[in-house]
């Protein structure tokens, strides 16, 4: 007897016979209680034309469900054999019900995937397939069904065995199992098939009962994150939770997060009873030596080295109706710790068939996605794979509170790690992830009539649609308010300039992106604004010829120029210095306005 | 850890999320040994404390005796707060299982016991539900969620990831707490040996004073019984596998009368626990959703 219970689901595409794949394994084994054995057969009769037995309907329990004949959400069924207890978690295969089937997945430490033998693996087979990875299952067990349908033969077989290898090898699992099977026949779902002689091993209710599921990854310290404080009287303080990894003693020096305070274990209570130690899983209470500040939401560690951090990288499941779009707040629940959380960057999506990861600034319904995660406070947390419980969140919106996303953690982000507890300071790099974006100045410099302002208008306009936060600095905001008292004499002018690098400095270092629109002939006044600004100017040299500036002569300034009512004239009675290594050169005569957008876009790689 | 320690470790779990997270809950107590069970529970995850909320038990007034003394005598002996709901109303229109059938369960319990959530404003109420018990049951989540009518939405449930609860409601909202979902019959009983939870004497075989009707055996428990024609009392050695109205209630002959004997026949058995409760058989295959859907718990 395998005394370990296991928790496992079915999943697969719809019609691919999961709820059959149970009931045949339940009716076999004589699993089942007469009384529900004998409505099965009677509502098999109502539901069937040949009144053969539909062992779906011992799963489809919701009536909307009987009525469309389709699984909708998890149905949990409990059995036990000779050798082992199970529970099945048997899920919908529908793409709308996905998160249904993510529920059983977040359950299961293993997952039976059926693949139709007569179509083979499909986008919704590598879809469960990739939620399962997620969620945390490492075990996987390929029934390959309706063999009876491909005649029982290898070749087909062996063909789908091959793409489930290829699909597997992009996930870290610890068993893989493939077994040919026939649900509504009950080939190899309880014994051995002998229509298939070439299948050597097992059946699947022998597989099921023999494999070892206990998880070998995760690491081993003891944590406990603390769920209430339990303080009947002021003599007795016990702290309460359920451990999540080790074990711990009565008289084990342990660590609280975030505090990172020290004390000893003097008792461990399991309900009432007294015990030395206790293992992972127990529901315990322990009382500590010294009297210090623990609540809802700490973690009791020891030989562990929790992370301490605000943001953190994370891959998850969006859920909700509403698609998700960066920016946004949730409020996110990680352990017993509860906090007010923003999507500050979706890095991008996965393609559920390829696995490809796909660049987007939304995720819809039932999506994956990596996204980057900036949190209300710090919070204690680790990465998933080295511990379930404190690796794994969900996101809750905050106005209809339903269960919006859930996710795991892949890793720390390193500016939250670095900052101390104590003193938490914002700097432009905080804040740009906060906007989730980078910071530049986008810094145009041409002839008067190149273009400079329409191309700087039309530039905001597209990072603006991108969902970027973004500042336009030209003539007009910036000669009639804080430059009002300059003149255009030569110091006037590389004061203008120099103010107007500073600003664009503080614009950066508050995360946003400026766009400055300026003629700035000088060399010596660009290079000065760059070292200004620093590593974040980027420029760009709107090259439009003379000829054909002066052609357009929008403002009539050439013709006076010219006709040298205006002294100083860049490019007719003043030089024009052009760049000598650009980030990117424009020239309007030659490219539309969206040309030009896309080329400084592109080339600002954002 | 086996088996039962991890299914006590859940449930614990569970309740304490409950404790620390929702307003105001509140254990249902409907003195069957799943309530035997989840009381017991209480007292361990809440310990050296009482468990921080009451008890609420909905009476029909149709109990069997036993039962209420059992329950007065816990409530005395633990030191808990019991509170006791009767739909008043429906005592007054002489709403009683024989008359009335369906009608009866509504008014009686799934009215009453919204009555009662109602009149005290109760956010969560814990229930001693288990997935294994029937179809619809073994749909829904450990956190079931009614809107302000206490109807539930089984085409629209919460998702429920891991272990992260989301106990949050909107005004007039509620939830239901099922920490034995993944208990099986067989649990219960195996873990009510292991730990020695008192439970209703009826449970045992005795001789017992019954009527047989439409194939179930129903104990006269008070003369409020009324007999058909045909009918009369025999004494039969019998024992329940679930309580409620003692008219609604089949028992099953038996010679089981140690906890031993109950679980050596529980594992027997060929027929699911449900059958023995009348009122399940009402209405076809889907009557318990039905009921649940309009607020039954």
């Amino acid at each position: 007897m395998n005394d370990q219970l296991l928790k496992f689901i079915t999943c697969g595409s719809v019609d691919d016979g999961k709820s059959t794949l149970i009931g045949h394994m339940l009716y076999d084994a004589k699993l089942l209680f007469a009384d529900q054995k004998r409505a099965l057969e009677l509502d098999s009769r109502v539901g069937s034309a040949d009144g053969q037995i539909d062992y779906s309907l011992l799963l489809d329990g919701l009536m909307a469900e009987r009525e469309q004949g389709i699984t909708i959400d998890v149905a949990y069924r409990y059995f036990s054999t000779d050798n082992r207890s199970f529970i099945v978690a048997d899920t919908p295969g529908h793409e709308e019900y996905t998160r249904n089937m993510a529920v059983g997945a977040s359950f299961a430490s293993l997952s039976v995937i059926l693949v139709d033998a007569s179509q083979g693996v499909l986008i919704q087979t590598r879809r469960h397939a990739r939620i399962c990875a997620l969620m945390g299952i490492r075990h996987f067990v390929f029934a390959v069904n309706k063999m009876d349908l491909v005649d029982y033969r290898e070749e087909p077989f062996r063909k789908i065995e091959k793409e489930i290898k290829i699909l597997m090898s992009e996930f870290e699992y610890e068993s893989l199992r493939i077994i040919p099977v026939s649900a509504t026949k009950g080939d190899n779902v309880t014994v051995k098939s002998e229509r298939m002689p070439w299948y050597k091993s097992v059946p699947l209710l022998q597989y099921l009962e023999t494999v070892d599921v206990s998880e070998r990854t995760g690491r081993t310290g003891f944590t406990m994150p603390v769920q209430r404080v339990c303080r009947p009287n002021h003599e007795f303080r016990g702290f309460q939770g359920q451990i999540s990894s080790g074990t711990v003693s009565v008289g084990d020096e342990i660590t609280v997060y975030p505090s990172r305070e020290k004390a000893k274990v003097t008792a461990i209570l399991i309900g009432e009873k007294a015990v030395e130690s206790a293992e992972k899983g127990r529901s315990v209470t322990l009382q500590l030596d010294t009297e210090i500040d623990i609540s809802r939401g700490c973690v009791i560690e020891r030989e562990y080295d929790l992370t301490v951090g605000s943001m953190f990288t994370a891959h998850i499941l969006w859920m909700d109706d509403k698609s998700l779009s960066a920016g946004r707040n949730y409020l996110l629940k990680l352990g017993t710790q509860q906090i007010p959380a923003t999507i500050m960057n979706i890095q991008n999506k996965i393609d559920v068939n390829t696995g490809e990861e796909i660049y987007t600034d939304s995720v819809s319904k039932n999506e994956l996605a990596n996204c980057e995660i900036s949190l209300g406070s710090k919070i204690v947390f680790d990465r998933f794979e080295n511990n379930r419980e404190l690796g794994a969140f969900i996101l809750i919106d905050r106005i209809t509170n339903s269960t919006a996303a859930c996710g795991v953690v892949k890793r720390a982000l390193q500016r939250g790690k670095n900052l101390t507890y104590h003193a938490m300071d914002i700097n432009k790099s905080l804040r740009e992830t906060q906007m989730g974006q980078k910071a530049r100045t986008i810094w145009l410099t041409g002839l008067s009539g190149a273009g400079k302002s329409t191309v700087a208008n039309a530039l905001e306009k597209q990072l603006f649609a991108m969902g970027r936060h973004t500042m336009l600095l030209d003539g007009d905001n910036v000669r009639l308010g804080l430059n009002r008292n300059l003149g255009f004499s030569e110091p006037d002018r590389i004061e203008n300039i120099r103010r107007i690098a500073e600003v664009s400095k503080l614009m950066n270092d508050a995360g946003l992106i400026v766009i400055t629109s300026f003629i700035s002939p000088l060399l010596r006044d660009r290079r000065n604004a760059k070292e200004i600004i620093g590593e974040n100017f980027f420029e760009v040299y709107v090259n439009t010829p003379l000829e054909e500036c002066e052609r357009r002569d929008v403002k009539g300034l050439y013709k006076l120029a010219r006709a040298g009512e205006i002294t100083d004239f860049t490019g007719i009675s003043s030089p024009y210095e052009a760049p000598e290594h650009p980030d990117v050169t424009i020239d309007t005569s030659v490219l539309s306005i969206e040309q030009c957008v896309e080329t400084i876009i592109k080339a600002l790689e954002i | 850890m086996d088996h039962l320690d991890e299914l006590e470790a859940e449930a614990i779990y569970i309740m304490r999320e409950v404790a620390a997270e929702c307003e105001k809950p509140v254990m249902l107590y409907s003195i069957g040994k799943d309530s035997s069970v989840m009381l017991h529970l209480a007292r361990k995850a809440f310990y050296p404390e009482k468990p921080p909320f009451p008890f609420l038990h909905v009476n029909t007034t149709w109990k069997f005796r036993e039962m209420i003394e059992f329950r007065d005598r816990m409530a005395k002996e633990l030191g808990i707060e019991m509170l006791e709901y009767i739909n008043e109303e429906g005592v007054k229109q002489g709403i009683n299982p024989f008359d009335h059938g369906a009608t009866y369960t509504d008014i009686m319990k799934t009215q009453a016991l919204k009555q009662a959530l109602n009149k005290y404003g109760f956010t969560a109420a814990f229930g001693g539900g288990r997935r294994d018990e029937e179809k619809s049951r073994a749909k829904e989540r450990i956190f079931s969620f009614r809107n302000e009518n206490h109807a539930w939405d089984p085409k629209n449930q919460r998702p429920e990831m891991w272990k992260l609860f989301n106990t949050r409601i909107n005004q007039g909202e509620s939830i239901r707490v099922f920490p034995l979902s993944n208990w099986t019959e067989k649990d219960i009983w195996q873990y009510i040996r292991r730990e020695n939870i008192p439970i209703v004497s009826l449970y045992f075989a005795a001789v017992r004073p019954v009527v047989e009707r439409n194939g179930n055996l129903i104990m006269v428990d008070d003369d409020r019984m009324r007999l058909l024609p045909g009918e009369k009392i025999e004494h039969r050695k019998v024992r329940f596998r679930t309580l409620g109205c003692y008219p609604l209630t089949g028992g099953v002959e038996s010679e089981a009368d140690t906890l031993d004997a109950i679980i050596e026949e529980t594992l027997a058995s060929v027929e699911s626990e449900r059958t023995s409760r009348v009122i399940d058989s009402d209405g076809g295959a889907s009557s318990m959703e039905k009921r649940k859907r309009e607020g039954y718990f």
